[in-house]
């Protein structure tokens, strides 16, 4: 089959590999039908990722049709059209059981070297390095799901496949982020990225009961999309001090949650900016984290922190001051896909909201190495690009 | 006489520090490089003299040089019976255990055990039930002329409110000295720790999801 694969920094190449295998019972191959790109995967694009080999397929964010099934999955037949969850979770442990599927405890063949890092090993992700299992990933004809009961679901008929694959990843993503906020009535959500993440947490909020949204980005293409999608209002950080700004929209008390949909290669402004990158550039610093430091300032006291942005090593120069006085409550972590995902399908089919708006671009799956070129560089009014096997 | 009388005494230390190990929780890193597990689970079993070596290993600095102990822990979402259950089958052992090739129960106490060893190499031996608390712990010990000397238990405990089962393994081997022991401790990898680690996180899997979790055999741009 056709499948592209990493093979270093800003290296992804096109080529034939051998059709995936059922390896377990609980298996299913898929014929993918639609993969896009998520904004995770650029900082594999771009070599942050430790534990990425030469070869390793990549892609977590996709949707297809069960082309066979191993002799222990219940649920699913050939034939089926589903979404799969990026995070990839067995169903069976103390964790999945309740419904906190990234932190699955068995789905990961590789969790001891997440252990050395983390403490712990976390559940695997589909296309997203060693550290995350060496799962092969979804740009590719076919791709094997493992746990397929608990991972697949079912989509209804009658539903295109772009407004139900952003349900894969980005949706439940930015869903979880804006849940973890704890929105009560009145509430503002300040929400810093307006990429496809950012852009479903700002409706999500709103679903959940915020009274309003504020988006932070220094794209006009992406703030017009935080505007029309969002439905929020907007700071351009270039131009203005965001946190001055966030003050002044909410009567001198800030935000009441802050969501980052950003992630580790935020940009800073000024000093601080060429602070981070420099110490990224040498590894001494792997993640860049402006974007907390933003928040942990901006946020009312007693406010809540939510971090959907990825983040994978160390930062410094983190303001605990501002935290720890002002009684922060921090939550993040890797989204509950199969959470999640049934009760957004649910959102789809009745018309709430079209996922598809945030595609930007439709590409072959030849062209992967272009739709990567334009959605990191934002080119052409880029937002989020389809890819089709 | 009175050397004798010292030796019995350090095995009665060894003995009681390790039967509160075995019965309790206590953090047993320091005493596992102190003292000597199989002669520990002998004086447990009440049958010192059966098996060979016993003697000398209370020479605590010979078994520092020597032995390689592990200890490691893991909670599994299944109750007790189940788990002791399945390990009590001493064949199901190799299935998560990855360096086993094969081992075969040849009585309700003996069974024959044989490992992969580098360069297509394979070691064997023979180890007995030493002792056996049903649905709690499973302690064994191999007999003489094994190639590798080792011996270990497992106890399975409940875990607070339906957490289901701590499973605690503790194994120690003596390794043959010289160029054939640097050799067969290359079985046990470079992290021994990382090993059994491994090795419980696979009978974690298969218990609780069925299957162990895999990509080996999935298709990348290497081949
Ligand atoms: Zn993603
Ligand atoms: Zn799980």
């Amino acid at each position: 089959m056709k499948a592209v694969c990493w093979h270093g920094a800003t290296d992804v190449r096109v080529e034939t590999v051998p059709d995936p295998t059922i390896l377990n019972p609980r298996d299913a191959i898929l014929k993918v039908t639609l993969t896009t790109i998520c904004g995770s995967d650029l900082h594999i694009y771009d070599g942050y990722i430790p534990s990425m080999l030469p070869g390793d397929i990549i892609g977590h964010e996709f949707m297809g049709e069960v082309v066979e099934v191993g002799s222990e999955v219940k649920k699913l037949k050939k034939g089926d059209r589903v979404v799969v969850s990026s995070v990839i979770g067995c169903g069976q442990c103390a964790y999945c059981s309740r419904q906190k599927w990234s932190m699955c405890d068995n789905s990961n063949p590789k969790a001891g070297l997440q252990e050395k890092v983390f403490g712990f090993g976390s559940a695997a992700i589909f296309g997203y390095s060693h550290l995350f299992g060496g799962y092969a990933g979804s740009f590719a004809e076919y791709i094997r799901i493992p746990f397929a009961d608990h991972g697949a679901i079912k989509v209804p008929d009658g539903i295109p496949d772009e407004k139900i694959l952003p349900l894969s990843d980005a949706f439940p993503t930015g869903y979880m982020g804006a849940e973890f906020c704890n929105i009560q009535p009145g509430d503002t959500v300040a929400v810093w990225g307006c990429g496809p993440v950012g852009l479903f947490a700002m409706r999500s909020a709103y679903m959940l009961g915020a009274e309003r949204v504020i988006a932070i980005d220094r794209f006009p293409e992406r703030l017009r999309l935080a505007q029309e999608f969002g439905r929020a209002e907007v700071i351009n950080y270039e131009e203005v001090d965001a946190g001055e700004a966030l003050k002044e929209m909410t009567g001198g008390r800030g935000p009441d949650s802050c969501l980052d949909a950003v992630g580790l290669e935020a940009h800073g402004m000024g000093l601080e900016g060429f602070y981070d990158k420099a110490k990224q550039a040498v590894r001494l610093e792997t993640d860049r984290p402006p974007v907390l430091r933003q928040m942990m300032v901006a946020c009312r006291k007693g406010g809540t922190l939510s971090i959907m942005g990825v983040y994978g090593g160390f930062v410094d120069k983190m303001p605990m001051g501002a935290a720890f006085n002002k009684g922060l409550t921090f939550r993040m972590g890797q989204m509950f896909g199969q959470k999640y995902i049934p009760q957004l399908i649910e959102r789809v089919a009745n018309g709430e909201i079209d996922p598809s708006l945030v595609f930007s671009h439709h590409l072959p799956l030849d062209e992967t190495k272009r739709g990567f070129e334009l959605f990191k560089h934002k080119k052409e009014n880029c937002t989020k690009v389809a890819l089709k096997p | 006489m009175e050397s004798v009388t010292k030796k019995e005494s350090i095995q009665q230390n060894d003995a009681e520090r390790w039967a509160s190990i075995i019965g309790g929780g206590a953090m047993v890193l320091s005493g596992l490089r102190q003292g000597s597990l199989r002669g520990a689970l002998m004086a447990l079993a009440g049958g010192t003299a059966i098996y060979h070596g016993v003697a000398q290993q209370n020479s605590i600095q010979d078994a520092l040089n020597q032995t390689l102990k592990v200890e490691k822990t893991v909670t599994i979402n299944r109750p007790v019976e189940e788990l002791y259950r399945f390990w009590h089958n001493f064949e199901n052992l190799p299935t998560f255990m990855k360096h086993l090739q094969s081992v075969k129960v040849i009585d309700a106490k003996r069974s024959h055990w044989v490992a992969k060893a580098p360069l297509d190499n394979q070691v064997e031996w023979d180890a007995d039930i030493i002792k056996e608390e049903e649905n709690h712990l499973i302690a064994w010990a191999s007999v003489e002329g094994a190639d590798i000397d080792n011996s270990g238990f497992v106890r399975f405990q409940p875990a607070p409110a339906g957490r289901g089962t701590e499973v605690k393994v503790v194994i120690e081997y003596n390794m043959p000295g010289g160029t054939v022991g640097a050799a067969i401790a290359k079985l046990f990898g470079e992290e021994p720790e990382q090993q059994v680690g491994d090795d419980l996180r696979r009978f974690k899997q298969l218990m609780e999801a069925g299957e162990i979790a895999t990509t080996e055999g999935q298709p990348s741009g290497r081949e």
